[in-house]
């Protein structure tokens, strides 16, 4: 009885370390979105193979690494076009994504509408914003004015599998 | 009403670390220390600010808490889901290059935020963010 609460213990702690590195490699995600990560390369630092990897992750957060990196860079890519002084492709590479095409997929999916259509929109709504003279928040369906920043950030972050309604607003 | 914030709460899962992450990389000064082994309660909080502070403390140490729920509460800390703070600073840049220098799990470098702030992460060695905003 006494050797079962001890392996017992020894599972947990491994559970508990293995959640650590899965932190680290989440973790690692957030820092680096912008370079060009791969899950092999994630894979290999906490040294699991991609599909170890790809499942423990899933299991601990709901999603996979891909995935998460994914939405980390989508999350910048809406702060950097709400700034007006970069193209879509420009942002596209600027959050480490390769391909514009599989920028835009994702970036429609998760937001809504396609990047350039949101690029112009914010622009749009800078425009109004500073004609009226008043502050709110440039595409974007919420107002951040006023909330502590980590709240923010957590309610303007697009989320997976929630992808924006379709049709919510009908394109000109 | 004259309300202030006395004490705020982070867990910990190795007082050692936790104390050695507050003290001498984020330069806090140890207010209290009491208990021992993991059952450690440690008071921090930045010098010249004594009206405010950081009780580092054992998780789930109250014993209406379920072994289930203490079970939760450690793996969300491991997975990085489960406490967090807000600090502030007048020089982000410094105190990053400093925390980082300090070998702190970097998060996130500066960043400019969309919602009006720079900020940066890290995590301290029980799993918690801190993030650091630059006061402007």
């Amino acid at each position: 009885m006494c050797q079962l609460a001890w392996r017992r213990a020894r599972v947990q702690a491994q559970r508990l370390a293995d959640l650590a590195r899965l932190r680290r490699v989440r973790d690692r995600i957030d820092r680096e979105y912008a370079q060009p990560l791969n899950v092999e390369a994630l894979a290999r630092d906490v040294n699991m193979s991609a599909g170890h990897l790809s499942r423990q992750f899933r299991a601990a957060y709901g999603e996979s690494p891909y995935s998460y990196l994914m939405t980390r860079r989508i999350e910048r890519a809406t702060a950097l076009l709400r700034r007006g002084d970069l193209s879509v492709t420009e942002v596209c590479f600027a959050v480490g994504c390769a391909s514009l095409g599989t920028f835009t997929t994702r970036f429609t999916e998760l937001v809504g509408i396609p990047p350039g259509v949101f690029r112009r929109r914010a622009a749009e709504a800078a425009d109004y914003v500073d004609a009226a003279g008043t502050a709110g928040d440039a595409g974007s369906a919420v107002t951040v004015e006023g909330m502590p920043a980590c709240v923010a950030k957590q309610v303007t972050r697009p989320v997976r599998n929630r992808e924006a309604p379709a049709a919510e607003q009908p394109l000109a | 009403m004259d309300i202030t914030i006395h004490t705020s709460f982070l867990p910990h899962d190795d007082p050692d670390a936790s104390l050695a992450f507050y003290r001498d990389v984020l330069g806090f000064e140890v207010r209290s220390d009491v208990g021992q082994g993991r059952m450690r309660w440690i008071t921090v909080g930045p010098a010249g600010q004594p009206d405010t502070s950081i009780l580092l403390a054992p998780p789930a140490a109250d014993p209406g808490v379920t072994e289930d729920e203490r079970r939760t509460i450690t793996e969300m800390m491991a997975k990085g889901t489960y406490g967090w703070i807000l600090l502030a600073t007048p020089d982000l840049d410094a105190t990053f290059e400093k925390v980082q220098a300090g070998d702190a799990e970097v998060v996130q470098e500066p960043t400019e935020q969309p919602y009006g702030i720079r900020d940066c992460a890290f995590r301290d060695p029980a799993g918690n963010l801190v993030r650091i905003q630059e006061l402007r």
